[in-house]
């Protein structure tokens, strides 16, 4: 095992994701704590520009027709073998949908303890303890492993590095020429008639709201305050509400004035999404929901009590 | 197209999550156990995909606690197959092992496409369809929204942050992490789900015996000990209202009179 800290870059379409530099700056953190190298693993097409810049002391750029986008198989294979010839002392990877793609497989593939879902991340000794989110959030898990470790990271778990002139070294890619996967397209959502992340108030309903007929009593409150409805994703997979007004990992990330979140248990995706809004008030009558941990405050009454009690007193008070 | 949709049973999140006395687990003697909601999505999806285009679906789940339930009702909705594989896993099954489990298990099986759960509650070790996918060494898709026959092969859609979807091919065989079906999966009434026990098409096998270790070890499970937790109002419905409006209007998010 060796002291360099690797990080998996995602990039699209030339620019590197946020996530990416929280990792780097992790990175860092622990490289100064290893005596190591914070190292990014580009794998690109053609974007090799994306590695100026990068807060890391060295990048390793492998090239290949088959890393022009993201496919899944190609990029689990070219981390596998930097994986094989570095052995660097921990992989940071963000758990995104391509973390969620290539963490596991590498650990599969490279034999190396994988730890999901990371908030915090240190070293002590030969030893990384990783704290994981887990069981919707509702519980933490502090994991040792001894030696070498892959850790998936939940978004906004570590401060932001950019910034730095890394070291470029071009890496020959193996075994990316016989893939059975392929791009077919990439496709960007129509813009929507009601964009959630320009609102300042939204009242947002999960799957305590249970139907759609339901969703009603939130669009009554919403219209008393002025705002609009957003939802979880359950809510969007339902079709009760268009994937437009989702808020999360997958859907937008919205910082308005006021969120109302009725119903909804505050599972760490849906978290990243709406985490920094300025005012979270919270409707869940479980009392152990995560929600209630980012929210500024919460009641355990029913949403079918609340919803209707505060709508009626909203609308009298605006109407004084 | 034959497909096969492994079944994980999970803690129940709504239920208080008590945890075992040295802390290190979730007390699973007592907790109830339901099916892994991503897992359902998977079923439906492969159900879907079995209506477009011939073959079967196996469903396979580990003897875990009430998993029977699971098996029959996948049946009752459409499963041809459903194959419980024995073992001790009463004190929990890491994704690496349920993974090296089912790779064993399918390395006997005739199959095209492995369709699972994106992720489960417990899965602190990784995912287990991406783990599985390179223990098989095929391809893997995680965040699927839907899976739809593609010359010869099938069309996944994948989901990105912000509603971005990529379309891929898959040309060989792969397990896919299905996200969302593409329709909530179906329901199934509880009738059907009897006489589905009752025709007792349950497959058993024994799980193979692997060594699969996570090289992880979980030293303390605990709720998050958050810093700023909410405050929580007191009262009934019109009390909790009411202190709602008075903190709005404090910031100036109403525009009232009164
Ligand atoms: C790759 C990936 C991406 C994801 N992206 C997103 C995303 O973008 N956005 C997102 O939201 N999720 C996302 N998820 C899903 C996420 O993991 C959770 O499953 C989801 O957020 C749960 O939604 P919920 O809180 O509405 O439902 P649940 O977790 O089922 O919570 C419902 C809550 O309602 C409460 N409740 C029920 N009845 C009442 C009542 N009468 N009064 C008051 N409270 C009540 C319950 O106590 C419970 O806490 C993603 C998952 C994956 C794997
Ligand atoms: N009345 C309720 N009280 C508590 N939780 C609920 C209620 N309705 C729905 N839920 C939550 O929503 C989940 C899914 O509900 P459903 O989709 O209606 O089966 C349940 O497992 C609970 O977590």
């Amino acid at each position: 095992m060796g002291n360099d800290i690797f990080v998996l870059v995602e990039h699209t379409q030339g620019a590197v994701d946020a996530g990416t530099h929280e990792l780097l700056g992790k990175a860092r953190e622990l490289a100064a704590q290893s005596g190591g190298r914070a190292v990014a693993c580009l794998l690109h097409s053609g974007a090799r520009a994306a590695a100026d810049g990068l807060a890391a002391d060295a990048v390793l750029a492998v090239e290949h027709p088959a890393l022009e986008h993201f496919l899944p198989e190609a990029y689990v294979k070219a981390m596998a073998a930097l994986l094989a010839e570095h052995e660097p002392r921990a992989t940071l990877i963000a758990n995104t949908t391509v973390g969620m793609d290539v963490a596991g497989g590498l650990s599969a593939r490279a034999g190396v303890p994988l730890v999901a879902y990371c908030t915090a991340i240190d070293l002590d000794g030969d030893e990384l303890v990783a704290t994981s989110q887990v069981f919707g959030g509702k519980l933490n898990a502090e994991v040792a492993v001894d030696g070498a470790a892959i850790c998936s990271v939940v978004a906004g778990s570590f401060a932001p590095a950019e910034g730095g002139s890394p070291d470029v070294q071009d890496v020959a890619a193996t075994g990316l020429d016989d893939l059975t996967t392929s791009f077919i397209a990439r496709i960007v959502p129509e813009v929507s008639d009601v964009d959630i992340t320009a609102e300042e108030i939204l009242v947002s309903v999960g799957r305590g709201i249970a139907g759609e007929d339901n969703i009603e009593l939130a669009q009554e409150l919403a219209d008393a305050l002025g705002g609009v409805v957003s939802a979880s994703r359950p809510v969007t997979d339902g079709g009760w509400l268009p994937k437009a007004r989702q808020v999360g990992k997958s859907g937008q990330k919205v910082k308005p004035k006021l969120y109302i979140a009725v119903g909804i248990s505050g599972a760490p995706e849906h978290l990243e999404g709406m985490a920094e809004a300025e005012l979270i008030i919270a409707i869940n009558t479980d009392e152990n929901a995560p929600i209630f941990d980012v929210a500024h405050y919460g009641t355990t009454e029913d949403l079918f009590d609340v919803l209707p009690a505060l709508t009626e007193q909203i609308e009298a008070a605006v109407s004084a | 197209m034959d497909i096969v949709v492994p079944m994980q049973q999970t803690v129940d999140l709504v239920e208080e999550l008590e945890l075992n006395d040295d802390g290190t687990d979730v007390e699973r003697e007592y907790l109830k156990f339901v099916a892994n909601e991503w897992d359902e999505q998977a079923l439906e999806e492969a159900l879907l995909l079995k209506e477009a285009t011939g073959g079967t679906v196996t469903v396979v789940g580990i003897d875990e606690t009430d998993v029977d339930g699971t098996l029959f009702s996948a049946l009752a909705k459409g499963a041809d197959r459903a194959v419980k594989l024995g073992g001790d896993f009463e004190s929990g099954v890491s994704s690496h092992r349920r993974a090296a489990i089912l790779a064993a298990w399918l390395g006997g099986e005739s199959y095209d496409l492995v369709l699972v759960g994106v992720q489960s509650p417990e899965d602190l070790d990784g995912q287990t369809g991406v783990i599985l996918a390179n223990l098989l060494d095929v391809a893997h898709v995680s965040v699927a929204i839907g899976v739809q026959p593609h010359e010869g092969g099938v069309k996944v859609s994948q989901e990105f942050g912000g509603g971005v979807v990529q379309e891929l091919a898959l040309s060989g065989r792969a397990v896919v992490g299905i996200q969302a079906a593409r329709q909530a999966p179906r329901y199934v009434s509880i009738s059907r789900v009897r006489a589905a026990m009752q025709s007792g098409a349950l497959e058993e096998a024994d799980a193979a015996d692997v060594d699969a270790s996570t090289g992880t070890t979980v030293r303390r499970l605990y709720a998050p000990e958050s810093t700023s937790h909410a405050e929580m109002l007191a009262g009934d419905a019109d009390d909790v209202a009411a202190r709602i409006l008075e903190i709005v209007r404090e910031r100036g998010l109403v525009k009232t009179g009164g």
